[in-house]
Protein backbone atom coordinates (compact mmCIF):
# COMPACT_ATOMS: atom_id res chain seq x y z
CA UNK A 1 0.00 0.00 0.00
CA UNK A 2 1.68 3.03 -0.92
CA UNK A 3 1.62 5.72 1.94
CA UNK A 4 3.54 9.31 2.43
CA UNK A 5 5.50 10.02 5.65
CA UNK A 6 5.64 13.36 6.66
CA UNK A 7 8.71 14.41 8.34
CA UNK A 8 9.15 16.96 10.85
CA UNK A 9 12.59 19.47 10.28
CA UNK A 10 14.02 17.77 13.16
CA UNK A 11 14.14 14.67 11.80
CA UNK A 12 15.22 15.75 7.93
CA UNK A 13 19.32 15.55 8.83
CA UNK A 14 18.54 11.54 9.48
CA UNK A 15 16.69 11.61 5.75
CA UNK A 16 19.22 13.31 3.85
CA UNK A 17 16.89 16.63 4.08
CA UNK A 18 13.55 14.93 2.73
CA UNK A 19 10.57 16.31 4.22
CA UNK A 20 8.12 13.77 2.76
CA UNK A 21 9.05 9.73 2.66
CA UNK A 22 6.63 7.58 0.45
CA UNK A 23 6.80 3.82 1.37
CA UNK A 24 4.65 0.89 0.97
CA UNK A 25 2.95 -0.59 4.03
CA UNK A 26 -0.16 -2.37 5.67
CA UNK A 27 0.06 -0.88 9.09
CA UNK A 28 1.33 2.26 10.90
CA UNK A 29 3.51 0.15 12.18
CA UNK A 30 5.25 -1.13 8.91
CA UNK A 31 5.29 2.06 7.67
CA UNK A 32 7.65 3.24 10.71
CA UNK A 33 9.43 -0.11 10.27
CA UNK A 34 10.20 1.14 6.55
CA UNK A 35 11.56 4.53 7.36
CA UNK A 36 13.80 3.28 9.62
CA UNK A 37 14.70 0.49 8.30
CA UNK A 38 16.16 3.04 5.18
CA UNK A 39 17.46 5.35 8.02
CA UNK A 40 18.52 3.34 10.34
CA UNK A 41 19.76 6.47 12.45
CA UNK A 42 16.18 7.58 12.94
CA UNK A 43 15.09 4.27 14.73
CA UNK A 44 16.36 5.62 18.28
CA UNK A 45 14.83 8.76 17.68
CA UNK A 46 11.38 7.21 16.72
CA UNK A 47 11.33 4.03 19.35
CA UNK A 48 12.37 3.78 23.17
CA UNK A 49 14.99 1.17 24.11
CA UNK A 50 12.00 -1.27 25.07
CA UNK A 51 10.56 -0.78 21.43
CA UNK A 52 7.59 1.55 22.03
CA UNK A 53 6.93 4.63 20.32
CA UNK A 54 8.90 7.43 22.41
CA UNK A 55 6.43 9.00 24.65
CA UNK A 56 7.15 12.64 23.26
CA UNK A 57 6.78 11.80 19.59
CA UNK A 58 3.02 11.92 18.37
CA UNK A 59 1.84 9.68 15.45
CA UNK A 60 -0.67 10.77 13.27
CA UNK A 61 -2.78 8.88 10.45
CA UNK A 62 -4.08 11.95 8.50
CA UNK A 63 -5.96 14.23 10.88
CA UNK A 64 -6.07 11.35 13.92
CA UNK A 65 -3.64 10.50 16.57
CA UNK A 66 -3.26 6.97 16.36
CA UNK A 67 -3.64 6.50 20.03
CA UNK A 68 -7.10 6.48 18.92
CA UNK A 69 -6.74 4.25 16.38
CA UNK A 70 -6.27 1.60 18.06
CA UNK A 71 -2.34 2.43 18.21
CA UNK A 72 0.15 1.51 15.21
CA UNK A 73 -1.40 -1.69 14.30
CA UNK A 74 -3.98 0.35 12.58
CA UNK A 75 -4.17 -0.44 8.81
CA UNK A 76 -3.40 1.81 6.36
CA UNK A 77 -5.42 2.28 2.89
CA UNK A 78 -2.99 3.88 -0.61
CA UNK A 79 -2.49 7.58 -0.09
CA UNK A 80 -2.87 7.69 3.62
CA UNK A 81 -0.39 10.15 5.47
CA UNK A 82 1.42 9.39 8.57
CA UNK A 83 2.22 12.32 10.77
CA UNK A 84 5.53 12.56 12.69
CA UNK A 85 4.96 15.86 15.26
CA UNK A 86 7.01 16.14 18.21
CA UNK A 87 4.77 16.68 21.56
CA UNK A 88 5.53 19.90 22.53
CA UNK A 89 3.15 22.57 22.89
CA UNK A 90 0.15 22.99 25.22
CA UNK A 91 -1.76 24.99 27.70
CA UNK B 1 26.40 37.49 26.85
CA UNK B 2 27.33 35.05 29.61
CA UNK B 3 23.52 33.57 30.27
CA UNK B 4 23.37 32.04 33.89
CA UNK B 5 20.81 29.32 32.33
CA UNK B 6 20.30 27.84 29.26
CA UNK B 7 18.18 25.15 27.84
CA UNK B 8 18.68 21.22 28.73
CA UNK B 9 17.15 18.35 27.71
CA UNK B 10 14.59 17.12 30.40
CA UNK B 11 15.69 13.09 29.78
CA UNK B 12 19.40 12.85 28.23
CA UNK B 13 20.33 16.14 30.04
CA UNK B 14 22.11 17.67 27.04
CA UNK B 15 22.02 21.41 26.80
CA UNK B 16 21.25 23.69 23.97
CA UNK B 17 22.32 27.15 24.58
CA UNK B 18 19.55 29.54 24.25
CA UNK B 19 17.24 29.76 21.13
CA UNK B 20 13.78 29.23 19.92
CA UNK B 21 13.75 25.52 20.08
CA UNK B 22 11.44 23.14 22.65
CA UNK B 23 12.61 19.98 22.03
CA UNK B 24 15.81 17.50 22.27
CA UNK B 25 16.75 17.28 18.75
CA UNK B 26 19.00 14.13 20.14
CA UNK B 27 16.17 12.19 22.11
CA UNK B 28 13.14 14.00 21.20
CA UNK B 29 12.01 15.26 24.33
CA UNK B 30 11.27 18.55 25.79
CA UNK B 31 13.75 20.96 26.79
CA UNK B 32 13.70 23.46 30.08
CA UNK B 33 15.58 26.05 31.20
CA UNK B 34 18.24 25.35 33.85
CA UNK B 35 19.81 27.62 35.64
CA UNK B 36 23.37 28.12 37.02
CA UNK B 37 22.31 28.17 40.91
CA UNK B 38 25.89 28.46 42.32
CA UNK B 39 26.11 31.31 40.80
CA UNK B 40 22.64 32.37 41.32
CA UNK B 41 23.65 31.62 45.46
CA UNK B 42 26.31 33.93 45.56
CA UNK B 43 24.59 36.98 43.50
CA UNK B 44 21.06 37.19 45.05
CA UNK B 45 19.63 37.40 48.54
CA UNK B 46 15.89 37.27 49.50
CA UNK B 47 16.79 40.71 51.34
CA UNK B 48 17.26 42.17 47.63
CA UNK B 49 13.38 42.23 47.14
CA UNK B 50 12.30 44.24 49.89
CA UNK B 51 12.91 47.11 47.98
CA UNK B 52 11.03 45.74 44.77
CA UNK B 53 7.34 46.31 43.44
CA UNK B 54 5.15 43.00 44.09
CA UNK B 55 4.82 41.96 40.91
CA UNK B 56 6.61 38.69 38.96
CA UNK B 57 9.51 40.55 38.27
CA UNK B 58 10.73 40.86 41.43
CA UNK B 59 12.09 37.25 40.92
CA UNK B 60 14.00 38.53 37.94
CA UNK B 61 17.42 36.37 38.89
CA UNK B 62 14.85 33.12 38.78
CA UNK B 63 13.43 33.84 35.23
CA UNK B 64 15.31 33.52 31.83
CA UNK B 65 15.88 37.13 30.96
CA UNK B 66 18.93 39.52 29.96
CA UNK B 67 20.85 41.32 31.69
CA UNK B 68 19.91 44.70 30.39
CA UNK B 69 16.24 43.62 31.06
CA UNK B 70 13.93 46.60 31.93
CA UNK B 71 10.06 45.23 33.24
CA UNK B 72 7.84 46.51 30.71
CA UNK B 73 4.88 46.57 32.72
CA UNK B 74 3.66 44.88 36.17
CA UNK B 75 2.19 41.34 35.57
CA UNK B 76 1.50 38.89 38.32
CA UNK B 77 1.61 40.06 42.18
CA UNK B 78 -1.66 38.49 42.60
CA UNK B 79 -3.63 38.13 46.43
CA UNK B 80 -2.87 35.08 48.37
CA UNK B 81 -6.18 34.55 50.37
CA UNK B 82 -6.17 32.94 53.69
CA UNK B 83 -9.92 31.40 53.22
CA UNK B 84 -12.51 32.82 55.36
CA UNK B 85 -15.61 30.62 54.89
CA UNK B 86 -15.04 28.13 52.68
CA UNK B 87 -12.13 26.36 54.46
CA UNK B 88 -14.87 26.39 57.70
CA UNK B 89 -17.29 25.05 55.57
CA UNK B 90 -15.35 21.86 54.83
CA UNK B 91 -13.85 21.74 58.00
CA UNK B 92 -10.43 22.84 57.23
CA UNK B 93 -8.00 25.03 59.04
CA UNK B 94 -5.50 26.39 56.90
CA UNK B 95 -6.59 26.71 52.90
CA UNK B 96 -5.44 29.32 50.75
CA UNK B 97 -6.58 30.52 47.35
CA UNK B 98 -3.86 32.20 45.42
CA UNK B 99 -5.51 34.18 43.13
CA UNK B 100 -4.81 35.04 39.34
CA UNK B 101 -8.08 35.60 38.53
CA UNK B 102 -7.09 39.19 39.01
CA UNK B 103 -3.52 39.18 37.24
CA UNK B 104 -3.06 41.77 35.01
CA UNK B 105 -3.24 42.67 32.03
CA UNK B 106 -5.76 39.95 30.61
CA UNK B 107 -6.82 38.23 34.39
CA UNK B 108 -5.11 34.53 34.09
CA UNK B 109 -2.19 32.92 35.04
CA UNK B 110 -1.03 33.07 31.42
CA UNK B 111 -0.06 36.70 31.62
CA UNK B 112 2.59 35.38 33.50
CA UNK B 113 4.29 32.90 30.85
CA UNK B 114 3.90 35.25 28.01
CA UNK B 115 5.33 37.94 29.76
CA UNK B 116 8.75 35.96 30.14
CA UNK B 117 8.15 34.32 26.58
CA UNK B 118 7.86 38.07 24.90
CA UNK B 119 11.29 38.49 26.52
CA UNK B 120 12.42 36.04 24.57
CA UNK B 121 10.72 36.54 21.53
CA UNK B 122 12.15 39.62 21.74
CA UNK B 123 16.01 38.44 22.12
CA UNK B 124 15.19 35.98 19.07
CA UNK B 125 13.93 38.98 17.17
CA UNK B 126 10.35 37.66 15.93
CA UNK B 127 7.98 40.20 15.34
CA UNK B 128 5.38 38.16 14.75
CA UNK B 129 4.48 36.62 18.17
CA UNK B 130 1.41 33.74 18.83
CA UNK B 131 0.03 30.77 20.30
CA UNK B 132 -1.95 27.59 20.34
CA UNK B 133 -4.92 28.84 22.88
CA UNK B 134 -7.64 27.74 24.62
CA UNK B 135 -8.55 30.94 25.10
CA UNK B 136 -6.78 32.49 28.56
CA UNK B 137 -3.30 32.14 26.52
CA UNK B 138 -4.63 33.95 23.53
CA UNK B 139 -5.98 36.92 25.50
CA UNK B 140 -2.75 37.52 27.23
CA UNK B 141 -0.76 36.67 24.12
CA UNK B 142 -2.49 39.97 22.64
CA UNK B 143 -2.62 42.06 25.17
CA UNK B 144 0.63 41.80 25.86
CA UNK B 145 1.59 41.92 22.34
CA UNK B 146 0.33 45.48 21.84
CA UNK B 147 2.20 46.77 24.84
CA UNK B 148 4.90 45.89 23.20
CA UNK B 149 4.80 46.32 19.61
CA UNK B 150 4.55 42.82 18.28
CA UNK B 151 2.18 41.35 15.88
CA UNK B 152 -0.28 39.19 17.39
CA UNK B 153 -1.69 35.89 15.58
CA UNK B 154 -3.13 33.23 17.75
CA UNK B 155 -5.16 29.78 16.58
CA UNK B 156 -7.91 28.48 18.63
CA UNK B 157 -10.65 26.06 18.44
CA UNK B 158 -13.36 27.30 16.75
CA UNK B 159 -16.06 27.05 19.10
CA UNK B 160 -13.95 28.59 21.95
CA UNK B 161 -16.43 30.42 24.53
CA UNK B 162 -17.35 34.10 23.02
CA UNK B 163 -16.22 36.33 25.71
CA UNK B 164 -12.21 34.28 25.01
CA UNK B 165 -12.28 35.16 21.66
CA UNK B 166 -13.50 38.77 22.22
CA UNK B 167 -11.50 38.94 24.98
CA UNK B 168 -8.58 38.61 22.20
CA UNK B 169 -9.91 40.27 19.68
CA UNK B 170 -10.48 43.99 21.16
CA UNK B 171 -6.66 43.71 21.11
CA UNK B 172 -6.59 43.70 17.70
CA UNK B 173 -5.15 40.03 17.19
CA UNK B 174 -5.50 38.03 14.23
CA UNK B 175 -6.80 35.26 15.02
CA UNK B 176 -7.13 31.98 13.13
CA UNK B 177 -10.30 29.61 14.45
CA UNK B 178 -9.71 25.91 13.30
CA UNK B 179 -11.97 23.29 13.24
CA UNK B 180 -10.80 20.95 15.45
CA UNK B 181 -10.44 20.71 19.02
CA UNK B 182 -7.42 21.95 21.15
CA UNK B 183 -5.28 18.84 19.88
CA UNK B 184 -6.07 19.72 16.62
CA UNK B 185 -5.06 23.42 17.14
CA UNK B 186 -1.71 22.26 19.29
CA UNK B 187 -0.68 19.94 16.54
CA UNK B 188 -1.29 22.36 13.79
CA UNK B 189 0.60 24.64 15.77
CA UNK B 190 3.76 22.53 16.06
CA UNK B 191 3.94 22.42 12.35
CA UNK B 192 3.65 26.43 12.01
CA UNK B 193 6.50 26.82 14.06
CA UNK B 194 8.19 24.07 11.91
CA UNK B 195 7.41 26.07 8.88
CA UNK B 196 7.42 30.10 9.68
CA UNK B 197 9.71 32.04 11.24
CA UNK B 198 7.28 33.39 14.25
CA UNK B 199 7.80 33.09 17.96
CA UNK B 200 5.15 31.01 19.16
CA UNK B 201 5.19 31.39 22.80
CA UNK B 202 4.13 27.63 23.61
CA UNK B 203 5.84 26.21 21.24
CA UNK B 204 9.59 27.16 20.14
CA UNK B 205 9.30 29.40 23.05
CA UNK B 206 8.16 26.99 25.94
CA UNK B 207 11.17 26.27 27.80
CA UNK B 208 10.76 30.39 28.32
CA UNK B 209 7.38 30.56 28.54
CA UNK B 210 6.86 28.07 31.04
CA UNK B 211 9.34 29.66 33.53
CA UNK B 212 6.96 32.21 34.13
CA UNK B 213 4.68 29.79 35.61
CA UNK B 214 7.26 29.49 38.85
CA UNK B 215 6.83 32.90 39.64
CA UNK B 216 2.72 32.00 40.81
CA UNK B 217 4.97 29.17 42.91
CA UNK B 218 7.47 31.71 44.44
CA UNK B 219 4.66 34.33 45.28
CA UNK B 220 2.52 31.66 47.22
CA UNK B 221 5.75 30.90 49.42
CA UNK B 222 6.93 34.76 50.13
CA UNK B 223 2.81 35.53 50.92
CA UNK B 224 3.52 32.62 53.40
CA UNK B 225 5.96 34.44 54.94
CA UNK B 226 8.59 32.58 52.70
CA UNK B 227 7.26 28.88 53.81
CA UNK B 228 6.47 26.36 51.85
CA UNK B 229 2.38 25.15 52.04
CA UNK B 230 1.97 21.17 52.68
CA UNK B 231 -0.32 20.83 49.95
CA UNK B 232 -0.78 22.09 46.68
CA UNK B 233 -4.13 21.89 44.50
CA UNK B 234 -2.99 23.04 40.62
CA UNK B 235 -5.59 22.67 37.97
CA UNK B 236 -3.71 20.74 34.63
CA UNK B 237 -4.29 21.01 31.19
CA UNK B 238 -0.80 20.64 29.46
CA UNK B 239 0.43 19.78 32.87
CA UNK B 240 2.59 22.51 32.87
CA UNK B 241 1.47 24.81 35.86
CA UNK B 242 2.09 21.84 38.45
CA UNK B 243 5.60 20.92 37.80
CA UNK B 244 7.05 24.80 37.35
CA UNK B 245 5.59 25.34 41.25
CA UNK B 246 7.22 22.77 41.94
CA UNK B 247 10.18 24.05 40.28
CA UNK B 248 9.95 27.25 41.68
CA UNK B 249 9.88 25.97 45.39
CA UNK B 250 13.31 23.46 44.57
CA UNK B 251 14.59 26.67 43.92
CA UNK B 252 13.57 28.93 46.90
CA UNK B 253 15.10 25.54 48.83
CA UNK B 254 18.22 25.23 46.79
CA UNK B 255 19.07 28.79 47.13
CA UNK B 256 18.04 29.04 50.98
CA UNK B 257 15.24 31.39 51.10
CA UNK B 258 12.59 28.61 52.34
CA UNK B 259 12.92 25.71 54.42
CA UNK B 260 12.94 22.16 53.00
CA UNK B 261 9.71 20.27 53.30
CA UNK B 262 8.01 17.84 51.69
CA UNK B 263 4.96 19.84 49.21
CA UNK B 264 2.19 17.47 48.23
CA UNK B 265 1.08 18.39 44.66
CA UNK B 266 -2.46 17.69 43.79
CA UNK B 267 -3.99 17.73 40.53
CA UNK B 268 -7.30 18.59 39.48
CA UNK B 269 -9.15 18.25 35.96
CA UNK B 270 -12.66 18.25 34.08
CA UNK B 271 -13.82 15.13 34.22
CA UNK B 272 -14.46 15.60 30.51
CA UNK B 273 -11.19 15.77 30.27
CA UNK B 274 -9.02 14.04 32.51
CA UNK B 275 -6.16 12.32 30.96
CA UNK B 276 -3.64 13.10 33.88
CA UNK B 277 -5.99 12.52 36.70
CA UNK B 278 -7.12 9.18 35.24
CA UNK B 279 -3.55 8.04 34.59
CA UNK B 280 -3.08 8.95 38.48
CA UNK B 281 -6.38 7.20 39.47
CA UNK B 282 -5.46 3.73 37.89
CA UNK B 283 -1.63 3.46 37.99
CA UNK B 284 -1.16 4.02 34.44
CA UNK B 285 2.57 4.43 33.00
CA UNK B 286 1.65 6.48 30.19
CA UNK B 287 -1.40 8.80 29.92
CA UNK B 288 -4.05 7.47 27.27
CA UNK B 289 -5.36 10.77 25.58
CA UNK B 290 -8.89 11.69 25.17
CA UNK B 291 -11.36 13.76 23.05
CA UNK B 292 -12.36 16.44 25.48
CA UNK B 293 -15.76 17.14 26.40
CA UNK B 294 -16.29 19.68 29.33
CA UNK B 295 -17.67 23.33 29.83
CA UNK B 296 -13.84 23.66 31.45
CA UNK B 297 -12.77 24.76 28.06
CA UNK B 298 -9.43 26.19 29.38
CA UNK B 299 -8.81 22.92 30.81
CA UNK B 300 -9.95 20.71 27.79
CA UNK B 301 -6.51 19.42 26.55
CA UNK B 302 -6.86 15.60 25.81
CA UNK B 303 -3.02 14.88 25.01
CA UNK B 304 -1.02 16.86 27.73
CA UNK B 305 2.78 17.57 26.46
CA UNK B 306 4.03 18.13 30.20
CA UNK B 307 1.25 14.77 31.35
CA UNK B 308 4.20 12.37 31.97
CA UNK B 309 5.84 14.83 33.78
CA UNK B 310 2.90 16.03 36.34
CA UNK B 311 1.88 11.82 36.70
CA UNK B 312 5.58 11.69 38.16
CA UNK B 313 5.76 14.57 40.18
CA UNK B 314 2.13 13.82 41.71
CA UNK B 315 2.86 9.82 42.36
CA UNK B 316 6.72 11.07 44.03
CA UNK B 317 5.27 13.78 46.00
CA UNK B 318 2.87 11.69 47.59
CA UNK B 319 -0.15 13.65 46.32
CA UNK B 320 -3.14 12.64 44.13
CA UNK B 321 -5.38 13.22 41.25
CA UNK B 322 -9.01 14.20 41.03
CA UNK B 323 -11.78 15.40 38.52
CA UNK B 324 -15.22 17.16 39.00
CA UNK B 325 -18.13 16.70 36.45
CA UNK B 326 -19.66 19.81 34.30
CA UNK B 327 -22.34 20.30 36.94
CA UNK B 328 -19.63 19.93 40.27
CA UNK B 329 -17.39 22.66 38.35
CA UNK B 330 -20.47 25.18 38.43
CA UNK B 331 -21.44 24.66 41.58
CA UNK B 332 -17.40 24.79 43.25
CA UNK B 333 -17.44 28.19 40.91
CA UNK B 334 -20.81 29.43 42.71
CA UNK B 335 -19.47 27.89 46.59
CA UNK B 336 -15.98 30.12 45.61
CA UNK B 337 -18.10 33.36 45.07
CA UNK B 338 -20.79 33.00 47.20
CA UNK B 339 -18.04 32.27 50.43
CA UNK B 340 -15.04 33.65 49.49
CA UNK B 341 -16.17 36.66 47.18
CA UNK B 342 -13.48 35.32 44.26
CA UNK B 343 -15.19 34.82 40.93
CA UNK B 344 -13.62 32.23 38.80
CA UNK B 345 -13.57 30.65 35.80
CA UNK B 346 -14.39 27.07 34.78
CA UNK B 347 -11.00 26.02 35.21
CA UNK B 348 -10.88 27.52 39.05
CA UNK B 349 -14.32 25.35 39.22
CA UNK B 350 -12.09 22.56 39.00
CA UNK B 351 -9.77 23.37 41.49
CA UNK B 352 -12.12 24.12 44.03
CA UNK B 353 -14.24 21.13 43.41
CA UNK B 354 -11.35 19.19 43.27
CA UNK B 355 -10.04 20.68 46.86
CA UNK B 356 -13.30 19.94 48.37
CA UNK B 357 -13.47 16.20 47.31
CA UNK B 358 -9.99 15.39 48.40
CA UNK B 359 -10.49 17.13 51.59
CA UNK B 360 -13.57 14.83 51.81
CA UNK B 361 -11.40 11.64 50.82
CA UNK B 362 -9.13 12.33 53.80
CA UNK B 363 -6.63 12.78 51.28
CA UNK B 364 -5.66 16.64 52.41
CA UNK B 365 -5.53 16.82 56.04
CA UNK B 366 -8.19 19.81 57.49
CA UNK B 367 -4.69 21.00 59.92
CA UNK B 368 -2.32 21.60 56.83
CA UNK B 369 -1.77 24.69 55.02
CA UNK B 370 -2.89 23.70 51.71
CA UNK B 371 -2.98 26.55 48.23
CA UNK B 372 -5.41 26.05 45.88
CA UNK B 373 -4.68 27.88 42.48
CA UNK B 374 -7.27 29.87 41.28
CA UNK B 375 -5.95 30.48 37.42
CA UNK B 376 -8.93 32.49 35.40
CA UNK B 377 -11.49 35.21 35.65
CA UNK B 378 -15.07 34.12 35.61
CA UNK B 379 -15.99 36.91 33.42
CA UNK B 380 -14.44 34.72 30.66
CA UNK B 381 -17.01 31.97 31.22
CA UNK B 382 -20.60 33.60 31.88
CA UNK B 383 -21.84 31.00 29.63
CA UNK B 384 -20.82 27.95 31.80
CA UNK B 385 -23.29 29.60 35.21
CA UNK B 386 -25.83 32.18 33.08
CA UNK B 387 -28.40 29.42 33.54
CA UNK B 388 -28.05 29.61 36.79
CA UNK B 389 -28.80 33.01 37.03
CA UNK B 390 -32.41 33.67 35.39
CA UNK B 391 -33.41 37.25 35.28
CA UNK B 392 -35.81 38.15 38.08
CA UNK B 393 -39.16 39.86 36.89
CA UNK B 394 -38.77 43.73 36.76
CA UNK B 395 -41.24 45.66 38.89
CA UNK B 396 -42.37 49.50 38.67
CA UNK B 397 -40.52 52.16 40.18
CA UNK B 398 -43.01 52.63 42.99
CA UNK B 399 -42.20 52.19 46.82
CA UNK B 400 -45.70 50.64 46.95
CA UNK B 401 -44.74 47.96 43.80
CA UNK B 402 -41.05 47.41 45.87
CA UNK B 403 -43.48 46.68 49.23
CA UNK B 404 -46.11 44.09 47.00
CA UNK B 405 -42.31 42.35 45.77
CA UNK B 406 -40.78 42.15 49.28
CA UNK B 407 -44.10 40.98 50.60
CA UNK B 408 -43.76 38.30 47.90
CA UNK B 409 -40.71 37.50 48.57
CA UNK B 410 -41.05 37.22 52.32
CA UNK B 411 -43.86 35.25 51.66
CA UNK B 412 -42.20 32.45 49.12
CA UNK B 413 -40.35 30.64 51.65
CA UNK B 414 -43.68 29.86 53.72
CA UNK B 415 -45.15 29.08 50.89
CA UNK B 416 -42.52 26.52 50.37
CA UNK B 417 -42.63 25.45 53.77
Amino acid sequence: MPVTIEIPTAFRRFTDGAPKVDCSATTVAEALDALTTRFPELSRHVRDDSGQIRQFLNVYLNEEDIRFLGGESCSLKEGDRVLLVPSIAGG
Amino acid sequence: MSDLYELQCKECAKTWGNSPRSFCEECFSPLEVSFDYASLKKTVRREDLASRAFNMWRYSEFLPLPETFQPPSAVGGTPLVASRKLGAHWGAKNVFFKNDAVCFPSLSFKDRVVATALVAARRFGFQTVGCSSTGNLANAVAAQAVQQGFDACVFIPADLEPAKVLNTAVYGARIVRINGNYDHVNRLCAQIADRFQWGLVNVNLRPYYSEGSKTHGFEIAEQLGWRLPDNVVVPMAGGSLIGKIAKAFRELVTLGWVEAKPVRFFGAQATGCSPISSAVKRGLARFEPQKPDTIARSLAIGNPADGPYAIKLIRESGGWAEDVSDPEIVAAIKLLAETEGIFTETAGGVTVGVTQKLIGQGRISPNETTVACITGNGLKTTDAIAAEYPAAEAIAPRLDAFEAYLDAQLAAPAARA
